[in-house]
C-alpha cells in the first residue's frame, strides 16, 4: 500500500481554504442521521465530541475515567501557543509555522503544520468565549509568555492550570450536547478493540469497568482521541492511566504506527526519587523562563548549592547556547543535563538531577513577583521534596513526557483504516521528531473543533457504508477476540504483579531507548522484551474476575499491550540511524555533540504494518516534501 | 518505618462491608500516600488475593480522580492538599490510619474506596457553560477582563471536582461544588448573559441528583484541596435570588 498523505494542492496558506472549500458537506437534516464515536475526552475527543454535537451528528463518546473532565489533559500546566502577536513582538502565522517545523526538526508535514498555525488563532478565540478564565494584563486584554524554545510571547495561560481550564471548556461544552441529547456519554469504558465491516472502522468493542461486560458499538466512523504512549516507560509525567492500548489494537486491525521513536523527554522534572515510585512529576518548563540552570564545575562536587561559589558554577545552557540559553528546546537542554550527570557533576544523593535556580529571579523581581508567576509550582515542588525553592534551588532531572508518535494519519487525520480517524497525542502529524512547548493543546484542540468538523464530513458524505448492526458477524469475532485476551490474563495465575513486570519494561526503554541510543542498546532491548513478553503470560498475577470493577485486571491488559508496542519502538528507533529531534543516535552526531540528521535517507514518516506479535513489522514510508522551508540544521547557539 | 492500616472493603454496592487490617511495611518518608497503597496492592496481588480497589490518575492533585476520607477527612490531615499529594513523612512509624470512601447518597458506592459522581456531571448539563457553538467567536481582546476579575473568576474555576466538599459535609451538599462553576462563570462578560437560566438550572439538578441542603457550616471549604471559597456559596445564593427576582 502506498501512504498518500492527501495534501491539498497550491500554495501553503491556501490549502486549508481550498481543502475545505473542495470538501464534501453532510446536510444539516442528515447529520442526525449519521453517528459517530469518538473514544477520548482530553482536549482532542472532547473538542471533537462538542463541536460534531453542534452540527447535529449523533456522537457517542467514551472515556476510560469516571468522568471525562479527568482526562490527561487536565494536569498540563504552562500553556497554549497561538500565533495572535498580541504582543507586537514580531509572531505571525507563518513564524509559528516555522518555528514548528524547525522546533520538530523537519520531520512533519508542511501543509499540516501550516494549518495547525493558522487555526491557532481561532482556538484562542473560542476558548474565551466558552469562559476559559486566562491570565489578563491590568488593561483587561489577555497576557502572554515566552515558552520553551520560541523567541517570541505567544504563549496564553490560566495560571498553572492551563490544561485543566481548556478542557474545563471543551468539556462544558460537551456537557452542553450531553444535556440537548446529541452526545451521548459513556464513561469508565475501555475500548478494547476496532470494529472493521468492508475494511471499514464501523465500531468498536468496550470493556463496562464497572460491571466487567463487553459492550458493542456501532457508528458510520470512529474516532481515536486516546492520548500518548508515555507511559510504556514505566515512569513518566503523563497519569498513570495513559496507555497505548486503543492506539495499539486499531493497530492491529490494519492501522499504521508511524515513528513511535519520537518520544519526547521533558528537561523539567522531580528527580526519581525510590524505586516504589509511580509516576514523575513535571515543573513547567516556564520556569526556565526565570530559573537558571546549573551544575558545579568539578566533578563530585558535593557541597550543597548554597556553598558553591559561582565562579564554581557551570551555567551551562548559558555558556554553550548564548542566544537561547535556559529556553533551548526540551530536547537539547535534556540531553545535556544527561552529559554533565554522566560526567559526574550531577547534583543530588542519585547524581542524576541538576539545579534550577531561582535566587536571581527573586534579587531582580522580588519574592512577590515570582511567587504570583510560579507559586503554585513552588508548592508543588515543596510538597512532594520537602525543599523550599525559595531558598534551595530545585533539583530537576529529564522525565518521558509526550510522544511525538502516534498512529499514521493523512492530511484529514484518517488511518490507514477507511473512516478511523485519530486526534490529538494519539495521532503522530504536526509535532516531527520534538514538540515545542505549549504546542500540544493547540494541536489537541485544533484537532477536534477545527479540523475534524470538515474532514469527517466529508468522509461521510463521500462514503457510502451499508447498513449495519451490532449483530453483525464482525462484531462477534471482535468480541471474542478481546473475551479470549481477558480469560487468557486471569488464567495464568501467577506471581509476578503487572506492575513489576511494567516497571522492568519501563526501566529497559528508558536506558537503551530513552534520551540517547546505540545500535548494540536497541538490539538489546530487541533481544529483551520478548523474553519480557513471555514471563509476562506465564507467570503475571491478575486476581478477581472480569465481571466487576477490577483495576489490575485493566492495568494489566495496557501493560500486555506495552510489551508489543515496546518491541516496535525500538525496532522503529534502530532502523532511523540519523538522529533528530528527541531521537539521538550516538552513532549520529556532530563534532559538538548535537543531533546530526540525515536528510538524504531520513526525511520520511516511517509507517509500520502490523504483521503478527513477535514478528517484524512492515515499513512504508511517506516521504516529507519541503517546498517552502529549507531543511537546516537545527542551531540554537 | 511501618503504619497500620483499616480500609473500607466493600465488594460491590448491594454487598457488606467494613474495615480491613492492613499492615505497609517499609514505608520510606518519600514515598506518597498513593504509593504506599500501590505497595499493599502488591503485596495482596502478588499472593493472588484481590487488591484493595481505587481509582487515581495525575497523582498531581489536579485531575480529582482519588478522594478519600482518611482518618475521617476528606483528604486527609494537610490542609489545600489532595491526598494523592500527602507524602508519606506526615507519617510516623507504627501509626494506624483509617481509610474509607467517600459517603454521600448522591455518590453511589462502586467497589471498596471507589464511588460514582456521575452526579457531579449532571449538574454541569444542567448549565455549566456559555451556550457558544464552535467557530464565530469573537477576536480574544474584543472582551476586555480585568485582571482582578480574570483572577477572581480562576479562583472560583479551580474547582477539581473531587467530591470531597460533599464528602466533608453532614448534609452531604454539593453547594460549594455548584457554586464555584456559577461564580466563575458569573463574573465573566461571556458567562453572565445565561446567569440567571444558569443558577436556577443548577441549582435544580443539585438538589435532583440527591444532594442535602446547605446549611452554611463551611466544613466545605475547610476540607477543600483548592482553596474554593465559601464565598462561592454567598454569590450563588445572590445569584439565585436575582434570577428569582428578574424571572417574577
Ligand atoms: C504534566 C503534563 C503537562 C503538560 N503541559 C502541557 C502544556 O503546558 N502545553 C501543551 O501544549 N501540552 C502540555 N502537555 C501535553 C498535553 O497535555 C497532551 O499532549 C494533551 O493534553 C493530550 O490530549 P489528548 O486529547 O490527545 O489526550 P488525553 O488528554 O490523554 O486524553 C485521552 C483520553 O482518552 C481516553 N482513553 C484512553 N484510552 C482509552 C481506551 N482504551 N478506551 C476509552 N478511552 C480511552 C481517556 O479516558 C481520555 O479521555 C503536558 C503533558 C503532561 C503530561
Amino acid at each position: 500500500m502506498t501512504l498518500d498523505p492527501k495534501i491539498p494542492s497550491g500554495p501553503l496558506s491556501d490549502k486549508w481554504d481550498r481543502h475545505r472549500f473542495d470538501s464534501k458537506l453532510v446536510s444539516p437534516a442528515n447529520r442526525r442521521k449519521h453517528t459517530v464515536i469518538i473514544v477520548g475526552t482530553g482536549l482532542a475527543g472532547a473538542s471533537a465530541a462538542a463541536s460534531l454535537g453542534e452540527l447535529g451528528y449523533n456522537v457517542l463518546s467514551f472515556c476510560i475515567h469516571d468522568s471525562p473532565r479527568r482526562a490527561h489533559s487536565i494536569a498540563a500546566q504552562g500553556g497554549i501557543n497561538a500565533a495572535k502577536n498580541y504582543q507586537n513582538d514580531g509572531d505571525s502565522i507563518y513564524r509559528l509555522f516555522y518555528d514548528t517545523i524547525k522546533g520538530g526538526d523537519y520531520r512533519s508535514r508542511e501543509a499540516n503544520v501550516y494549518r495547525l498555525a493558522q487555526t491557532s488563532v481561532n482556538i484562542i478565540d473560542q476558548c474565551v468565549a466558552q469562559g476559559v478564565p486566562f491570565a489578563r494584563e491590568y488593561g483587561g486584554q489577555l497576557d502572554n509568555r515566552s515558552f520553551g524554545g520560541a523567541q517570541v510571547s505567544r504563549t496564553f495561560y490560566a495560571r498553572g492550570q492551563t490544561g485543566q481550564q481548556l478542557l474545563l471548556g471543551a468539556y462544558q461544552s460537551m456537557m452542553r450536547q450531553v444535556a440537548k441529547g446529541s452526545v451521548t456519554m459513556f464513561a469508565q469504558r475501555e475500548m478494547l478493540d476496532v470494529v472493521l465491516i468492508d475494511g471499514k472502522a464501523r465500531g468498536i468493542i468496550c470493556r463496562n469497568l464497572v460491571t466487567g461486560q463487553l459492550e458493542r458499538y456501532v457508528a458510520d466512523a470512529v474516532c481515536l482521541a486516546t492520548g500518548g504512549y508515555g507511559t510504556a516507560y514505566y515512569l513518566s509525567t503523563n497519569a498513570i492511566n495513559s496507555n497505548v492500548t486503543a492506539a495499539w489494537r486499531a493497530h492491529k486491525r490494519g492501522a499504521y504506527f508511524a515513528n513511535p521513536c519520537f518520544t519526547q523527554i521533558h528537561p523539567t522534572c522531580i528527580p526519581v526519587s525510590g524505586d516504589d515510585q509511580s509516576k514523575l512529576t513535571l515543573m513547567s518548563e516556564s520556569l526556565r523562563n526565570d530559573g537558571r540552570v546549573w551544575v558545579p564545575k568539578n566533578a563530585g562536587d558535593k557541597r550543597p548549592a548554597s556553598e558553591i561559589p559561582e565562579a564554581e558554577r557551570d551555567y551551562y545552557l548559558e555558556r554553550k547556547y548564548p542566544s537561547f540559553g535556559n529556553l533551548v528546546p526540551r530536547d537539547v537542554a535534556s540531553r545535556n543535563s544527561k552529559a554533565v550527570c554522566d560526567e559526574g557533576r550531577g547534583v543530588g544523593d542519585s547524581g542524576l538531577a541538576v539545579f534550577l535556580d531561582f535566587q536571581n529571579a527573586i534579587d531582580r523581581l522580588g519574592h512577590a513577583t515570582v511567587a504570583g508567576r510560579y507559586g503554585n509550582l513552588f508548592d508543588m515542588y515543596k510538597k512532594i521534596t520537602d525543599e523550599d525553592p525559595y531558598t534551595v534551588p530545585m533539583r530537576i532531572y529529564p522525565a518521558i513526557h509526550y510522544t511525538m508518535g502516534g498512529l499514521w494519519v493523512d492530511y484529514n487525520l484518517m488511518s490507514t483504516v477507511p473512516g478511523l480517524h485519530v486526534l490529538g497525542e494519539a495521532n503522530f502529524s504536526d509535532h516531527g521528531a520534538n514538540r515545542l512547548g505549549a504546542s500540544a493543546l493547540m494541536q489537541g484542540l485544533a484537532d477536534g473543533y477545527f479540523v475534524i468538523p470538515y474532514t469527517l464530513a466529508h468522509y461521510i458524505a463521500s462514503t457510502p457504508v451499508e447498513k449495519a448492526t451490532t449483530d453483525h458477524a464482525a462484531f462477534a469475532e471482535s468480541e471474542d477476540n478481546v473475551q479470549s485476551r481477558i480469560d487468557r490474563l486471569l488464567s495464568v495465575k501467577g506471581s509476578k504483579t503487572p506492575r513489576a513486570l511494567h516497571r522492568e519494561l519501563g526501566h529497559l526503554l528508558w536506558d537503551e531507548v530513552g534520551m540517547s541510543r546505540t545500535e548494540a542498546g536497541l538490539k538489546r532491548a530487541l533481544a529483551r522484551i520478548p523474553e519480557l513478553r513471555e514471563e509476562f503470560w506465564q507467570n503475571v498475577s491478575v486476581p478477581g474476575d472480569a465481571n466487576n470493577l477490577n483495576k489490575n485486571l485493566e492495568y494489566a491488559g495496557r501493560v500486555a499491550d506495552y510489551l508489543e508496542f515496546g518491541e516496535l519502538l525500538a525496532l522503529d528507533a534502530l532502523h532511523r540511524t540519523e538522529s533528530c529531534g528527541g531521537h539521538f543516535r550516538e552513532e549520529s552526531q556532530t563534532p559538538d555533540g548535537e543531533a546530526k540528521r540525515d536528510d538524504d535517507h531520513f526525511a520520511y514518516a516511517a509507517a509500520w504494518e502490523f504483521q503478527g506479535v513477535g514478528k517484524t513489522h512492515e515499513l512504508h514510508k511517506e516521504q516529507f516534501v519541503f517546498e517552502n522551508v529549507k531543511p537546516t540544521q537545527r542551531s540554537y547557539k | 518505618m511501618n503504619v497500620h492500616l483499616k480500609v473500607w472493603r466493600q465488594a460491590g454496592p448491594a454487598a457488606p462491608g467494613g474495615l480491613v487490617d492492613y499492615t505497609a511495611t517499609g514505608v520510606s518518608a518519600d514515598m506518597s500516600f498513593l504509593e504506599m497503597l500501590d505497595s499493599v496492592n502488591e503485596t495482596l496481588i502478588a499472593r493472588g488475593e484481590d487488591p484493595i480497589a481505587f481509582a487515581s490518575d495525575c497523582r498531581e492533585g489536579i485531575c480529582g480522580t482519588f478522594g478519600v476520607m482518611v482518618d475521617g477527612r476528606p483528604h486527609g490531615p494537610d490542609p489545600c492538599t489532595t491526598v494523592c499529594q500527602l507524602h508519606m513523612r506526615r507519617y510516623n512509624d507504627g501509626d494506624t490510619i483509617v481509610i474509607e470512601p467517600w459517603q454521600a447518597r448522591a455518590f453511589p458506592l462502586i467497589k471498596d474506596l471507589v464511588v460514582d459522581r456521575t452526579a457531579f456531571d449532571t449538574i454541569i448539563q444542567a448549565g455549566g457553560y456559555t451556550s457558544v457553538n464552535t467557530g464565530g467567536a469573537q477576536d480574544a481582546n474584543a472582551i476586555l477582563i480585568p485582571k482582578t476579575v480574570a483572577d477572581e473568576a480562576m479562583d472560583s474555576a479551580q474547582c477539581i471536582g473531587c467530591g470531597a466538599c460533599v464528602a466533608g459535609c453532614k448534609n452531604a451538599s454539593a453547594a460549594l461544588f455548584t457554586s464555584a462553576k456559577i461564580t466563575h462563570l458569573s463574573l465573566l462578560p461571556q458567562g453572565q448573559m445565561e446567569a440567571p437560566t444558569r443558577v436556577v438550572a443548577m441549582i435544580e439538578a443539585m438538589d435532583t441528583s440527591g444532594f442535602g441542603g446547605c446549611s452554611n457550616e463551611g466544613e466545605c471549604e475547610a476540607v477543600c484541596p483548592k482553596g474554593i471559597s465559601l464565598k462561592n456559596i454567598a454569590t450563588m445564593n445572590r445569584e439565585y435570588r436575582k434570577a428569582l427576582f428578574a424571572n417574577r
